[in-house]
């Protein structure tokens, strides 16, 4: 079998895999719905995802080791993972094949020029790292005030490096060395005093944006999956709907229609994972290279050339997805996949001068910081930003979001968005609940999301730790905000209507919603009058309202004046009288003359904050159709202690 | 260009040392892989911080002791009042490191007596360097604006023509605390910095109507240690109280009562909420300073439970008559 054909396999394995990953991971009673499946394996092989996240929480989670076993067979086959295995890479290879299927063969090697626009991924890559790393690198200058042993240390180490090396040079100057060295631990040493840890400066992640895995995953799972549930294949229980998901399908779209212009546009000039592949592929044991020189160069080779990788020239490592197309077009069996270097020579340096790196590294360190001079981690943080439960403090959730919406599908109700704005610019696309949508809200006993999460972004917790049982009693349940009655849409409230679904629907026990019960005396539209009545019956002067409108159960009536104001259940009423229910008559039956009032008992809800865990359960099923009479906002979340509204006693 | 890495010993070197280099990389990336790794994820942060208390500022020597001295001036007052008790000198000692912790609450003019009066801000550092103290510091965290609280009240000015160090609260200076049998202050942040190198604190507070807790005197005063959303702990206003006078321990306490503001507190803002009560109180015993200025407000000490929770809690005595209070007039 020839590579070409091994390597399409191989493609077409690892698409299949990610969309099947994709479609199980939905909670349900279908046997393909998540049993365990391990759907997050091919974002913990992006190596892309690990590196960044060591960088910005200095830990690599739980399977993001598998990025790993990608970077080891990276450094030994080179950039097979863009090639062989990247799912939105396949997807940019078919999409560009479609696209220039009918071209002449010389338009098609036109179309696989490197072109110097190709460096911008390292760029993109620079500045994405930089962001993650922003803490770390202040960190780091901050030592000479945080641990002087160490910088201490690590000046004397520096200082003997500097020693040994100019003892190698013939001309040694001890003066110069002397002052480089004074010059460098004065900078040092005033650049600590400069930086202190504020949130402005604190970790960041920003991979998410660009890192192909993320991408693709957000995109099917928020955009693809719902407009197949719309069709006559169901992907999970109900239809799914997420808010603000016009960016994300524009990227996409972009993204796959760009391959019209130039085959795998994306992975040639945007790819981050790409860059980082690129960069690693220079240490690659085994490259594309011609066998010998007797070449000529009919540049066969890059017709098919899905990395513009000048394979006919000298070869850039670099930009060589190991796509093999130049194995199977070359008309001479020149080209092959060898350990020494291309006969034609080969260039194994991404193409990036100082300049742009760092010009990359500084708007990355800048970028964060200046879009956290809003102070939205501080006191201007937004109410609406009401978190999955077990997600992590903002600060260090941010640390960790790579915005891949794994929470967002697996989520059984559909109530984890892609945050828009709320959480500005640096947390668009982050979880955010919006109990609006879905079947109903964060379910009491649902701890899906934590336990999906592949960067801990939302904390793997247990149930107990949820519901704050056992050895969670001290602590009592997780928090995700806290419901609000708006008096002026709520109907017993504002409207005379009888409703507390909110009050029957709050999972928690004892009730986080409670009522209290008034009557309020409503307009009838007439004086009602009695004319005679005895102990259950009361027969009115004139007509009264419509027959048993008010037989409800929800109606009382009233008989004033008189010493005894307890409302009577109304049991039947007719246009000329009305009649209670038996269970306390009149002491004395009502005068004639006397006015008689028609009450409606209203339980009004009231929201009691020690207990409500901000599930929105209420939120969901508030009959009050557009903006609901009850809301939660993140106010008194457990993740942040100086959002609390209450005192714990 | 030579091709074939088996065709010569050059070539078979290069090789080798792209075996090194891709060698040492994976070996590498692998140990920082597993050095890394965190198999656990990130924990609930438990930030307790027990450990952090203020020292026991009180004066062992100078026992519980009041005086009470009626009269216009502020000034002259207090002065009469700390000699009474035995003069400064039995409070402060050469080289005494001394803070005033004044109440500077509010951007508004002294004349409003929401604030600590600056005339006995000067005069009491005046006093404290007479004694041989080596430094004063003023200190505050307001609830408006701090440089505009200690600018219009004139505290930063007459705090400073006596020779004392303003310090107005920033971020930096506060710290977790946990104020040990407290249920409320609990890992909360304190203005805990300012008293890093102090030896001796004094509580200078104006006599105040306060509408949730009834009363703001010297040992409400200490609310203006707090930082965070300190506004949640008005929840429960008369344990807040209670604990932070169990969280510190003055050397001595001022309730400045010349000029007190009877309705509308703790803000005030009009002469007419002010009344010409000229009286000085000074105390070893915070409680019982307060309880002789609840009466000079008309409430009981029913009124004020923060008062009798503070007696129960063994940080003074209610029951001022008990001290025997030194009186005077001027």
């Amino acid at each position: 079998m020839h590579i070409v054909t091994t390597r399409r396999i191989c493609q077409g394995f690892f698409f299949i895999l990610f969309l099947g990953f994709c479609v199980v991971t939905t909670l349900g009673e279908q046997w393909w719905q998540l049993r365990g499946w391990p759907v997050n394996w091919i974002i913990q092989l992006d190596p892309l995802v690990g590196l960044a996240t060591l960088l910005s929480t200095r830990t690599i989670y739980d399977g993001l080791l598998w990025g790993l076993v990608t970077i080891v067979f990276t450094i030994i086959l080179g950039r097979f993972f863009c090639g062989w295995i990247c799912p939105f890479g396949s997807m940019h290879q078919f999409v560009g094949f479609l696209a220039k299927r009918k071209r002449s063969v010389l338009e098609k090697i036109k179309l696989n020029q490197y072109h110097s626009g190709q460096a911008i991924k390292y760029w993109i890559l620079i500045f994405l790292l930089t962001v993650s790393a922003l803490e770390l690198a202040i960190d780091c200058l901050r030592l000479p005030a945080t641990n002087r042993l160490l910088f201490t240390i690590l000046m004397l180490a520096i200082l003997t490096g500097m020693i040994l090396s100019a003892m190698r040079q013939t001309r040694a100057n001890p003066k110069k060395i002397g002052f480089v060295f004074l010059i460098f631990m004065a900078v040092w040493l005033l650049l600590s005093t400069l930086f202190k840890g504020y949130q402005t400066s604190a970790a960041a992640l920003q991979i998410g944006l660009l890192d192909p895995i993320p991408l693709v995953y957000r995109s099917l799972n928020l955009v693809i999956l719902p407009l197949v549930d719309r069709t006559s294949v169901l992907t999970a229980t109900i239809p799914r709907a997420y808010d603000g998901t016009g960016l994300i399908a524009a990227i996409f779209l972009s993204a796959l229609l760009l391959n019209l212009a130039v085959p795998r546009f994306y992975c040639r000039f945007i790819c981050p994972t790409g860059a980082m592949f690129g960069i690693l592929s220079s240490l690659a044991l085994w490259r594309v290279g011609k066998t010998s020189n007797e070449c000529i160069d009919c540049r066969l080779c890059e017709k098919n050339c899905e990395g513009a990788c000048s394979p006919t020239s000298q070869i850039r490592i670099n930009e060589c997805v190991l796509c093999m197309n130049c194995l199977n077009d070359c008309r001479h069996n020149l080209m092959t996949y060898q350990s020494a270097p291309s006969a034609a020579g080969e260039m194994h340096a991404p193409d990036l001068s100082r300049r742009q790196f760092l010009a990359s590294a500084v708007s990355g360190a800048a970028a964060i910081p200046m879009l956290r001079v809003s102070g939205r981690l501080g006191q201007n943080w937004d109410p609406g930003l009401v978190r999955p439960p077990g997600a992590l403090s903002e600060k260090a959730f941010l640390s960790r979001c790579i915005k891949c919406g794994q929470c967002m599908r697996i989520c059984p109700t559909n109530v984890i968005h892609p945050a828009g704005m709320q959480g500005g610019l640096e947390g668009l696309w982050t979880p955010v609940l919006n109990f609006r949508i879905g079947t109903s809200g964060c379910q009491f006993n649902c701890i899906a999301c934590g336990n999906l999460c592949p960067t801990a972004a939302i904390r793997p917790i247990s149930l107990d730790e949820r519901l704050g049982r056992n050895r969670y009693i001290e602590q009592g349940p997780i928090k995700i905000g806290t419901a609000f009655v708006d008096r002026g849409r709520c109907l017993p409230w504002a409207m005379d209507r009888p409703c507390i679904v909110c009050q029957e629907n709050c999972p928690v026990s004892p009730k986080a919603i409670r009522t209290r019960a008034v009557f309020a005396t409503i307009d009838t539209g007439a004086q009602l009058v009695v004319a005679k009545a005895d102990a259950l019956y009361i027969e009115f002067q004139g007509t009264g309202p419509g027959v048993h409108q008010f037989a409800t159960g929800d109606y009382y009536t009233v008989v004033l004046p008189s010493t005894d104001h307890r409302p009577r259940r109304i049991v039947g009423n007719w246009e000329r009288g009305l009649r209670i229910a038996d269970g306390l008559p009149f002491e004395s039956p009502p005068r004639p003359g006397s006015r008689v009032e028609i009450q409606i008992r209203l339980q009004q809800p009231y929201v009691d904050p020690q207990h409500c865990i901000g599930c929105g359960v209420c939120e969901h099923e508030c009959p009050v159709p557009g903006k609901r009479a009850i809301r939660v906002t993140a106010d008194n979340e457990s993740r942040t202690p100086e959002h609390a509204l209450l005192l714990k006693r | 260009m030579k091709l074939d890495p088996n065709s010569n010993g050059l070539n078979r070197r290069q090789f080798l040392d792209r075996l090194a280099q891709a060698g040492i990389a994976i070996t590498a990336a692998c140990a920082a892989g597993f050095w890394f790794h965190d198999s656990q994820g990130p924990a609930l942060s438990k930030n307790d911080h027990p450990n952090l208390i203020l020292p026991d500022f009180s004066i062992d020597a100078a026992g519980h002791k009041m005086s009470i001295v009626r009269g216009e001036d502020r000034v002259a007052t207090l002065r009469m009042a700390l000699k009474s008790l035995g003069g400064i000198e039995t409070f402060i000692k050469k080289g005494d490191r001394v803070l005033l912790k004044v109440n500077a609450a509010f951007a508004s003019p002294a004349m409003l007596s929401a604030t600590t009066h600056p005339a006995i801000i000067t005069a009491m550092t005046q006093l404290c360097f007479s004694a041989g103290a080596a430094s004063v510091v003023v200190t505050d965290n307001p609830i408006n604006d701090p440089a505009s609280c200690f600018n219009l009240t004139g505290i930063a000015d007459a705090a400073r023509s006596a020779g004392a160090r303003v310090l107005l609260p920033h971020d930096d200076l506060f710290r977790p605390m946990t104020v040990k049998d407290a249920k409320l202050i609990r890992n909360w942040p304190v203005l805990y910095k300012p008293f890093a190198d102090i030896t001796k604190v004094i509580g200078m507070a104006p006599l105040k109507d306060h509408h949730r807790s009834g009363a703001s005197m010297t040992m409400k005063n200490w609310y203006g240690l707090l930082g965070g959303r300190r506004n949640i702990f008005h929840q429960d206003i008369h344990n807040i109280i209670m604990e932070l006078a169990m969280m510190v321990k003055p050397s001595l306490v001022i309730l400045d009562a010349t000029t007190s503001m009877m309705t509308n507190g703790p803000t005030g803002g009009s002469l007419s909420d002010l009344k010409n009560t000229n009286t000085m109180i000074v105390g070893t015993d915070q409680v019982a300073v307060d309880a002789f200025g609840a009466s000079l407000l008309g409430k009981s000490l029913d009124e004020l439970p923060f008062i009798g929770k503070a007696q129960a809690a063994g940080i003074g005595t209610a029951d001022y008559h008990t001290l025997n209070p030194v009186t005077a007039s001027i």
